[in-house]
């Protein structure tokens, strides 16, 4: 990181050099004698400049200081000849234009006022481009995201392809940032309020005919297969073409640039004319994003500030105050977390184990309920041949009926063709005997969470396997190597816990023993990736780490649902938190027996410290039929078809009989959220200190992605370096006191408040 | 049902006079009853035709050739003797030049004809024939627009044309090359031993295909089928909305990607980096080419015919040569603003219906026929139907060539399905490049493009038209003329079909 820093306080030095010799254009010509661009590169085609982007170090495209100091190079040149009197601004990468600004620039800088400053260069070199007298057109081909498309859009042109990973957007508001190069003053400008508001506060990436569609770009190409190049080069080569073709349109006229306004535009312009119609709908939008954000996340607020700001006061106050509230927003806790989640999620899709000796190409999934139907959901559609085995007929067709229904909702999503649907289930095999396993590189098992159930299979299943095929076992809590006790090849058997549902929920934690071996690891992690999941890899204990960290978070839910808070409040208050999900809700989700099973294991495993809550809430709660919403019943009711859910109303005489009195020293709403949150960190960093967790990047990927850990806080450990590991110890004391060991903090924990200079991450 | 049949038809043949192009949406319109009847009725033609040609030949043959024992084909055989030293060693030992293997049996054709490639609206030709009804074993035709009514259209064609009703016939599809597909059906009939003579022929008839109901109207209509009561029907004929009465086009779209052919067209221009003037040349050069043929009477496999009420239609009617300028000024058809793929530079839908006489060489000298040439070598090959869709002569010509040991400069006439002229040069881009045949096709180096002086030389499907199930026996039926105008020894045809398939043969003259 400090070599990054570093490159960077380097290349601003030559930045501004550059600036100063910048407005002499022989002496900028002489420059590049001397030092030879990388980054950037240009050809002219007879009155036409190309201008070519290629970062030689990385296999996307940043706007790094490198990037723009040359882009600016060239650009001058380009005005300067003469000859010229067009331009297109093209990426040589394969899938990518621009994937956005360089997030490492941002980060090396120490004061709001400098990233203000970075914001500013970035907007004045934009300006230039949009007031180029030769216009430039740009062609996306890839990525054009951040930074890329307010580059692209300060252009006078847009062409993209229609390949599939094309994909145009504002992702800032993710980071915690916002478009901070004159984003907020253009797109409402070129897509319309409701329009640009949608993609800077929502981030989501534009698929190329819907930007067309929007007005995001003019022309679209149809990306090419084989022909006498490779089918990439060829494309971006033919995309080069178009673009050029367009380029000297404009220059001839034939292409206009004023786009004619249909009468819905017109109609649209004119009622956003009305200053009270904007009114309107800045308060809309900053109502819903309040209740979205519960007001923990700052960006959507001052994104619409900026827009409201460029809008009302004019450009010049709205692209100050867009570099203002970007410098403002990069110096945000929120944004460090989400910056550190983006990365932590970048690592997490790499496979550190190296490449597995044989790929899996067969796949089998034993159970097809929700769990091993969604799982096969994900595999079957990454060209792997999927065998789906249940023991009923019954249960093997709802789990074949699930996959198809997941693949027909993405039709519906226009994601895919019923064509390509059908193609993808013909690499599903339904069956309900083990014929074919002898095929099979890899087995899943997903059947129900018992040890001799599991054993039983596991015996099964290594009878008809060849020797090469691993076992893979999808269980919440199970410790692995309980379950590897019954195999023959214990260093084949790896945990691979999914989370429910598989199709939307992003985290895999593969577990392993003392026993697997690196090679099986190394194919679990191919194939989660392949299925694509963020994958952490942890060691072996009862919960491993996301069950672990949860339950005593539940523990204490329960306890605080005995004292006599109302589900509804205790929701209220977890998402007040920051969790995208209630605690009562996700008890119900993850289903009460799930948790009364788990909580009664892991109470077993962990002794008193596992405590809080009566286990036997749960239990009655299972008992009654309340098991979640599976079954229509649980904290809530739940009414198919109604969105909208009441507590149910048999709850509050079942925590009647279990009532413990609060205790008003540690009861306060403020004491009920850190006594819920402060359980879930401390076991967070016990799983780090007992080595359970390879580190504190995994540990807090895991719990937002896994748990709903809020991610504004950026995960457990970063909210213990933010937090302040002294105030957090303190606070858990205060609870020790009145609750005993369910708060005592963990050594690790101890040896950060301690010492201030400890943090998780640097 | 004959007279009604013939006043539909005059009544259609007013209404369509647009020229289609290959690959865009159709637009049909046309009466219910004539539907079934027109596909029909072209096949009778050239099976009379056919069979008429067949009768004078036999004829001709009996009045001026010595009697016919198979000697006669010896004495032929050894045509390559005084024309080439090589072909002689070759012939003396037996191997691949003169292409025939031993324990198989040779298979020729006899004759071919077609009607005029007509575009939509003058078509349709009635003769009787005077051959023995049982002179054929069985009857195969392609087509590929299907009717349901007659979904077996060879069977219906054949027992309308007079033919035994003992011969069978089936009908194959394989998009354009169905009719290939009939004619290497037919050779693997006889081949097999099971046949001695067999008509393949290929139909299509774009003025008019089917148009379904909509799946609402088509449940509602079946449901009402099983309704009991009064009351049932009412409430069903109630539940009919105007959504129920949207048609359902044929999609000329692949159906596995949902492209059309056009659009994939241009695309594979652009991959391949043809430019629009390489297309509009190749497109003019068809054109001319086929305007040359034609004037020189080369088009011999046409037959011409008397439309009631109208001309006489004894030629192809679509050729239309025109110049650079006027094809430069057309837009683009299918990718705008920037394809290249044009009306004017693809091959066009056209009604129309050809058919050939194959038989076993032993068989056609004992019934004292001329054949003219030998059908050899074939392949059928398929890709992806998405990138290549159009490639299959690039696939097919290298393979049937390593099956039949022979190399580009062997064969003296080629004749490639011209689908479009950005197909075409795309394709012939494909053969002349070693890197194309090393990463695609798992070849060693290419085998080269055709020269063009051998090329399509009496123009192609550009300027011809393309009824889609007809164009395969075109194809054969002009190598054999054009080898024995020519008086070359070898002959390939190669074609590419929708889904990404296709078909190469390789043909021999039958020594004169």
């Amino acid at each position: 990181m400090a070599g990054v820093r570093a490159l960077g306080a380097l290349s601003r030095i030559t930045a501004r050099r550059y600036v100063l010799s910048g407005k002499i254009v022989l002496n900028s010509f002489d420059l590049s004698f001397f030092l030879a661009r990388t980054h950037v590169n240009y050809e002219v085609k007879e009155d036409v400049a190309v201008i070519r982007m290629n970062d030689p170090n990385s296999k996307v495209n940043t706007l790094s200081v490198r990037m723009q100091n040359e882009m600016i190079e060239v650009f001058d040149e380009v005005l300067a000849n003469d000859a010229v009197q067009s331009a297109v601004l093209i990426s040589s990468k394969p899938g990518c234009f621009i994937a956005g600004a360089d997030i490492n620039m941002i980060q090396a800088c120490n004061t709001s006022e400098e990233v203000t400053k970075l914001s500013q260069e970035g907007q004045k070199m934009f300006e230039r481009i949009e007031k180029s007298p030769k216009p430039i057109v740009a062609a996306i081909n890839g990525s054009c995201l951040g930074g890329g498309l307010e580059f692209a859009i300060a252009c006078q042109y847009r062409v993209a392809t229609k390949s599939k990973k094309t994909v145009l957007g504002t992702p800032e508001v993710m980071l915690g940032l916002l478009p901070g190069a004159g984003g907020t003053q253009r797109l409402p400008k070129m897509v319309g309020i409701p329009g640009a508001f949608d993609m800077m506060l929502t981030g989501r990436n534009i698929k190329a005919d819907k930007a067309k569609k929007m007005g995001l770009v003019h022309q679209l190409v149809d990306p090419l297969g084989p022909g006498l190049k490779s089918p990439e080069e060829r494309t971006i080569e033919y995309l080069e073409e178009v673009a050029i073709q367009c380029a000297r349109g404009i220059v001839h006229k034939k292409i206009s640039l004023t786009k004619k306004k249909g009468m819905m535009q017109k109609v649209q312009d004119y009622v956003m004319g009305i200053a009270f119609v904007r009114q309107q709908i800045y308060k809309n939008v900053n109502g819903k994003v309040m209740k979205m954000s519960k007001g923990l996340y700052p960006a959507p607020l001052k994104i619409i500030e900026s827009v409201k700001t460029g809008l009302e006061q004019g450009p010049d106050s709205g692209y100050l105050a867009e570099a203002q509230n970007f410098g403002k927003l990069a110096m945000t806790s929120e944004s460090h977390a989400l910056i550190g989640l983006y990365h932590g999620q970048v690592a997490c899709k790499k496979n550190r184990f190296g490449v597995p000796e044989r790929p899996v190409k067969n796949l089998a999934i034993l159970g097809a309920g929700l769990m091993g139907a969604g799982i096969a959901q994900v595999t079957v559609d990454k060209g792997i041949h999927t065998v789906l085995k249940d023991t009923t007929v019954e249960g093997l067709s709802r789990g074949q009926q699930q996959v198809y229904k997941g693949l027909n909702d993405k039709i519906k999503k226009k994601a895919i063709t019923s064509f390509e649907r059908d193609s993808t289930l013909s690499s599903l095999t339904g069956q309900l005997d083990y014929s074919g396993f002898e095929k099979a590189d890899m087995v899943i098992e997903a059947v129900f969470e018992d040890i001799n159930i599991k054993h039983r299979v596991i015996k099964e299943v290594e009878a008809v396997i060849p020797p090469h095929c691993i076992f893979a076992t999808n269980t919440s809590a199970l410790p692995i190597k309980d379950i590897a006790a019954a195999s023959m090849r214990p260093e084949k058997v790896i945990g691979m816990h999914y989370f429910s549902p598989v199709d939307k929920m992003q985290l895999l934690e593969i577990i392993t023993t003392d026993k697997t071996s690196k090679d099986t690891t190394a194919s679990a992690v191919a194939v989660g990736l392949k299925q694509g999941k963020v994958i952490i890899v942890v060691g072996d204990g009862p919960g491993f780490y996301t069950t672990r960290c949860l339950a005593p978070m539940l523990a204490e839910a329960v306890r605080v649902l005995q004292e006599g808070v109302n589900p509804k409040k205790l929701d209220a208050l977890t998402t007040g938190f920051g969790f995208p999900v209630g605690a009562a809700t996700l008890a119900d989700e993850v289903g009460i027996d799930v948790a009364a099973h788990v909580a009664e294991d892991l109470g077993k495993a962990f002794g008193s410290r596992f405590g809080g809550g009566n286990v036997d809430v749960l239990k009655t709660m299972v008992e009654r039929g309340f098991k979640g919403r599976k079954s229509g019943k649980g904290c809530y009711v739940y009414t198919p078809g109604l969105k909208s859910k009441d507590v149910n109303p048999d709850i509050d005489d079942l925590l009647e009989k279990f009532k413990l009195t609060p205790n008003p020293s540690v009861s306060s709403d403020s004491d009920v959220q850190y006594r819920l949150v402060s359980r879930f960190v401390n076991e967070a960093v016990m799983c780090l200190q007992e080595g359970i967790l390879n580190g504190p990047v995994e540990g807090d990927i895991g719990a937002v992605f896994g748990l709903g850990f809020p991610p504004c806080l950026g995960g457990p450990f970063r909210f213990v370096d933010t937090f302040g590991a002294d105030k957090l110890v303190e606070k858990m004391r205060r609870y020790e006191e009145v609750y005993g060991n369910h708060f005592t903090p963990c050594q690790l924990l101890l040896d950060h408040a301690k010492d201030s200079n400890k943090r998780f991450h640097k | 049902m004959r007279q009604s049949l013939w006043r539909g038809f005059c009544v259609t043949s007013r209404l369509f006079s647009n020229h289609r192009v290959y690959g865009c949406s159709l637009q049909p319109v046309g009466q219910n009853y004539w539907i079934t009847a027109l596909p029909t009725l072209l096949i009778w033609t050239t099976l009379f035709v056919l069979t008429d040609k067949m009768a004078s030949m036999l004829m001709n043959s009996l009045r001026c050739c010595p009697p016919v024992n198979p000697a006669w084909a010896v004495q032929y055989a050894t045509r390559s003797l005084s024309t080439s030293v090589q072909l002689h060693a070759q012939v003396q030992t037996k191997s691949k030049k003169t292409l025939a293997k031993p324990g198989v049996k040779n298979i020729v054709l006899v004759e071919g004809v077609r009607t005029p490639f007509l575009l939509s609206g003058t078509t349709g030709l009635l003769h009787k024939t005077s051959l023995p009804k049982d002179a054929v074993d069985y009857i195969i035709y392609g087509t590929v627009i299907q009717e349901v009514k007659t979904s077996n259209v060879a069977r219906e064609a054949s027992l309308g044309a007079g033919f035994s009703d003992k011969i069978p016939s089936h009908t194959v599809t394989m998009a354009c090359i169905s009719s290939n597909v009939a004619m290497t059906t037919g050779v693997g009939l006889i081949t097999a031993g099971q046949c001695d003579t067999i008509v393949a022929g290929g139909v299509e008839f774009m003025s008019d295909v089917p148009i379904r109901h909509s799946r609402k109207m088509r449940k509602t209509m079946l449901a009402l089928n099983r309704a009991k009561t009064l009351g049932q029907r009412l409430s069903l004929i109630g539940s009919i909305r105007m959504a129920h009465l949207t048609p359902e086009l044929p999609a000329v779209a692949e159906f596995s990607t949902a492209e059309t052919m056009g659009h994939s067209a241009d695309r594979l221009a652009a991959a391949f980096g043809v430019t629009r003037l390489e297309q509009d040349e190749f497109a003019l050069r068809s054109h001319t080419l086929a305007k040359q043929a034609q004037d020189a009477g080369l088009l011999s496999d046409v037959i011409s015919f008397k439309v009631p009420g109208r001309d006489t239609v004894a030629k192809d009617n679509g050729i239309r040569p025109s110049s650079m300028e006027q094809l430069a000024k057309l837009k683009p058809a299918f990718i705008k603003p920037h394809g290249t793929v044009t009306a004017a530079n693809s091959s066009f839908l056209t009604d129309g219906a050809s058919a050939v006489l194959i038989m076993s060489e032993e068989k056609a000298l004992a019934m004292g026929y001329k054949p003219k040439a030998y059908l050899r070598d074939f392949v059928f090959v398929s890709q992806d139907p998405k990138d290549q869709l159009l490639l299959g002569p690039a696939y097919g010509t290298p393979k049937v060539l390593a099956r039949a040991g022979l190399t580009m400069d062997d064969i003296d006439v080629f004749e490639f399905h011209e689908a479009f002229a950005g197909q075409i040069m795309a394709n012939l881009k494909a053969l002349d490049s070693d890197w194309f045949a090393q990463t695609y096709m798992g070849r060693k180096a290419k085998v080269g493009a055709p020269a063009m002086e051998k090329f399509n030389l009496w123009g192609g499907s550009l300027s011809l038209g393309h009824p889609f199930g007809a164009t395969g026996c075109r194809l054969v039926t002009t190598v054999a003329h054009r080898l024995l105008k020519e008086g070359g020894q070898y002959g390939l045809v190669a074609a590419c079909a929708a889904g990404g398939q296709g078909h190469a043969m390789v043909i021999e003259a039958y020594p004169q």
